[in-house]
């Protein structure tokens, strides 16, 4: 196929020369034939009316309203906005089945692993994950062993990353269960869109994301030690202003109406943790921690950590406080562990996974080893403890000296690299320059376990590589984001309420100097003396 | 509420009443030495560089000099940016503690300082002195309009309140024993936005007596001294509502309560004859019920360094 036969060929300025990606990557509003898939009609429509400037006014006015509103991320200490692009990606809603399905079994999946890995390790005795696997996972702690959980959640919020593939089909890329960030972009995103594009929005029935905090709440609620009572103490526990996600941590504090607390804030004492507060110290009950393990209590893991509270993995472990994340998930999801979640799927839920994986091969395997090292320039090589795409080689767009220096670690390391099939991830419309142009793009949908049920927020975070032909879509190397629009079914109410009936209609006093009780006719002779007393002064008589 | 949001609040308070009064100070202070022709320039900006506490360079310093030193560093903390500067951090490190609209003022006036500090070396500084006053009473009307009145509130309205006392008497000592000149007390009303008030409550030509009178004794001009004081004893009395059988636990609110009584129960004379050591008192007042809200409320935690099992 050429590249002219796939040029979409369209009266609009916004479109010219929207080229589909040349290596085959599916787009997310055309398909193949130029045209665009049934979801993205209305999307579409909207945008050919408009204008580049009309876009970049719009851009201008978003950015500022982020900037007032403090809506960044830290990079190197310095606060950045995350640049939200204009064009949101659109998810109908038999694709968002397929997703939301594949989402919670993995969940639910990862959740028995971790019980089983930190109790009986039956998994291990029955040879479906290689007990070395565990074992050399740097995340692998001991302290996580035996400390069970109030309500059995360990991955209280979790947040698996997705891709499409070049048939359309979405496929894992990585789980997160520690803590997982960007969920407060996905309801600052909407909220944007709504303001600064209403005609967009309202051409299409997007399902609502703004109950996430409340969902939130409830499932660390639930999660409270039993001794907590019927109102349990949730806290949100932030390493301070200066982390990349201190934005988030507000946000989610201030929407779900919880004290934001550093580690300096708490102190713990008799297995019970307190916060220091103007009126003395006050019980905790859940901690949502957005800190790493490593920084989590200094007794435990880094002495050297201040962010930390002294304590606080003794007083979960005696069940005075609970811990969200748990400490330890760290160990399934591993980028090596990855790959044998398929198979973990049917061995604790006997079901064909929903999502497949992206291929992979495992290093330590000999064969595997050689083939990889003979390919690296066909691969994707990733570190296995690297996030934030830090470390991650992309072999069709590596340099022969990369790709040397590469060879010697890999070799060197077997365990700490992967090796994943090149996906060229779908594109989707992207605001650049005066125009649209495709632009790689993944998803992050968020999950909230509270025991009962797994919840996905119809919606997530899609990131969008802004660079040309960039397959790394992290905010750290230069990524935006696009508000995700999970449309409703037919027919579906998300919550439907009875239509009250219409209010009383209520006179409001004031106007006609202020009073209901004058009749105009009143008003009138007063104007009437006011101007002849007016008259009079001034006559020369 | 958690020790440290509540010192947050308190300082936002402070801060925005300080970017305040300072630009207040500076407006007047500016426009009076191109109004009056018999004032000193280089005296009068150099009392008022030590009115607000900054170091006084050698050499000449003109109301220029002056306004930019009091303006624009960042980093100080006694300038109106400095101010703004510190109250948008404080709001950062405590935003779930404000209501939205209240962190994003905060925030867009920090980011708007740039403009602002342009526009004022071109356009000359009355614009932005406008400007910090004006957002400073958006930040008020957010405050009142937006926060419930709780614990939140009265940390915010306490350090407002202490801060109106310590430049008022700062204001007020830059003239106390100075001439009786009129203009130099009617720049002092309008540094208040008293001057209105003033006329409308004395019905009478402007006196250095009566001025002092209304701006430090006055019960119902919500910048006089004794108004601002009254109101932080209300936050600490709402604070902590408990009262001992006898006497007061709290020291801050101790050190308020006499103060307050101190102005309420003096002679007209006296206060007069001993002005400048009763606003000394005011300012060391406000600075030592900082230090025991520190003590009371703002507990801190001790930093502790864990390090690795020492060898037996």
């Amino acid at each position: 196929m050429t590249h002219v036969a796939r040029t979409v060929r369209l009266v609009s300025d916004l479109f010219d020369g929207y080229r589909l990606d040349a290596h085959g990557a599916y787009d997310e509003v055309f398909g193949a034939d130029g045209r665009p898939h049934a979801s993205s009609a209305p999307l579409h429509a909207v945008l050919q009316q408009l204008s580049a400037s009309d876009l970049d006014t719009r851009t201008a006015a978003l950015a500022r309203a982020f900037r007032d509103q403090g809506i960044t991320f830290s990079l190197s200490g310095e606060e950045r906005p995350f640049p939200l692009d204009l064009v949101p990606r659109v998810v109908p809603a038999h694709e968002w089945a397929v997703v939301e399905r594949g989402v919670q079994q993995r969940v639910r999946t990862l959740e028995a692993f971790l019980a089983d890995v930190q109790g009986r390790q039956e998994v291990l005795r029955d040879g479906i994950v290689p007990r070395r696997v565990v074992a050399s996972s740097s995340a692998h702690t001991r302290a996580a062993y035996g400390v069970v959980p109030a309500n059995g959640v360990r991955v209280h919020v979790s947040g698996v990353d997705l891709i499409r593939d070049e048939q359309g089909e979405f496929r894992v890329l990585e789980d997160n269960l520690r803590t997982p960030s960007g969920v407060s972009y996905v309801v600052e995103n909407r909220r944007a869109m709504a303001r600064t594009f209403p005609e967009l929005l309202s051409a299409h029935r997007v399902r609502p994301v703004s109950d996430y905090p409340e969902r939130l709440l409830a499932a660390l609620q639930a999660a409270a030690p039993a001794r907590a009572g019927g109102d349990p103490t949730v806290v949100v526990l932030t390493p301070g202003v200066y982390n990349s996600a201190y934005f988030e941590h507000t946000l989610l504090a201030r929407l779900m109406g919880v004290e934001l607390v550093e580690g300096r804030d708490l102190t713990c004492r008799d297995d019970t943790v307190w916060m220091r507060t103007t009126g003395g110290e006050r019980r905790v009950d859940v901690v949502y921690r957005r800190i790493d393990d490593d920084f989590l209590d200094p007794l435990h893991f880094r002495p050297d950590s201040l962010v930390g509270c002294p304590g606080l993995l003794n007083a979960a472990r005696g069940g005075g406080v609970t811990i969200a994340n748990a400490v330890g998930n760290g160990v399934a999801d591993d980028k090596l562990l990855y790959t044998y979640v398929p198979a973990l799927v049917r061995y604790y839920l006997g079901e064909e996974p929903v999502l497949p994986n992206v291929d992979t091969y495992r290093l330590e395997d000999g064969d595997q080893l050689a083939w990889v090292l003979e390919h690296l320039d066909t691969l994707v090589l990733k570190p296995v403890e690297g996030s934030g795409g830090k470390g991650i080689v992309i072999g069709p767009q590596a340099s022969d000296a990369e790709l040397a220096t590469l060879r010697t670690a890999v070799a060197a390391d077997p365990r700490g690299w992967i090796a994943q099939r090149v996906v060229r991830l779908s594109t989707s419309p992207t605001h650049v320059g005066d125009r649209l142009a495709p632009r790689h793009v993944d998803l992050r949908p968020f999950a909230v376990n509270d025991g009962d049920e797994v919840w996905v927020a119809p919606g997530g975070l899609t990131r969008v590589a802004l660079p040309e032909g960039s397959l790394v879509v992290n905010s750290s190397q230069g990524g935006g984001s696009k508000d995700t629009w999970v449309l409703a079914a037919e027919g579906a109410h998300d919550d439907a309420e009875p239509t009250p009936g219409r209010p009383p209609m209520l006179p409001r006093p004031g106007l006609g100097r202020h009073r209901m009780d004058r009749s105009p006719a009143d008003l009138n002779d007063q104007q009437q003396q006011q101007q002849q007393q007016q008259d009079r002064g001034v006559s020369p008589c | 509420m958690l020790s440290r949001v509540a010192e947050e609040l308190y300082w936002i308070g402070r801060y925005v009443e300080r970017a305040e009064d300072t630009s207040r100070l500076l407006d007047v202070h500016v426009y009076s030495l191109l109004e009056d022709p018999w004032v000193d320039p280089q005296q009068a900006s150099r009392d008022v560089l030590r009115v607000m506490g900054e170091p006084v360079p050698e050499g000449p310093v003109d109301a220029r000099r002056a306004t930019e030193a009091l303006s624009f560093p960042r980093t100080a903390p006694g300038t109106i940016a400095g101010s703004l500067a510190a109250a948008r951090d404080a709001a950062r490190g405590v935003r779930e503690a404000l209501s939205s609209e209240l962190w994003e003022c905060l925030n867009a006036t920090y980011h708007a300082l740039p403009a602002q500090e342009a526009a004022m070396r071109t356009l000359g500084p009355h614009g932005f002195f406008r400007y910090v006053r004006e957002r400073a009473a958006v930040v008020a009307g957010l405050i009142d309009g937006t926060m419930p009145r709780d614990d939140g509130w009265r940390f915010l309205v306490l350090g407002r309140s202490l801060e109106r006392v310590d430049m008022t008497a700062r204001l007020l000592r830059s003239r106390a024993g100075r001439s009786s000149a009129s203009s130099g007390w009617v720049d002092l009303l309008k540094c208040c936005s008293a001057h209105e008030a003033y006329l409308r409550s004395y019905r009478a030509a402007v006196e250095p007596e009566r001025v002092v009178e209304f701006l430090v004794l006055d019960r119902l001009f919500p910048r006089s001294i004794y108004a601002a004081l009254v109101q932080a004893e209300t936050c600490l009395v709402e604070l902590d509502p408990s009262a001992g059988r006898a006497g007061h636990e709290d020291a801050a609110r101790r050190l308020l309560g006499r103060a307050r009584t101190a102005l309420e129960f003096r002679t007209y004379d006296e206060m007069l004859h001993e002005l400048p050591e009763l606003l000394d008192m005011l300012q060391r007042t406000v600075s030592e019920a900082g230090e025991a809200l520190g003590q009371r409320y703002f507990a801190h935690g001790t930093a502790l360094t864990w390090t690795a099992e020492a060898d037996a």
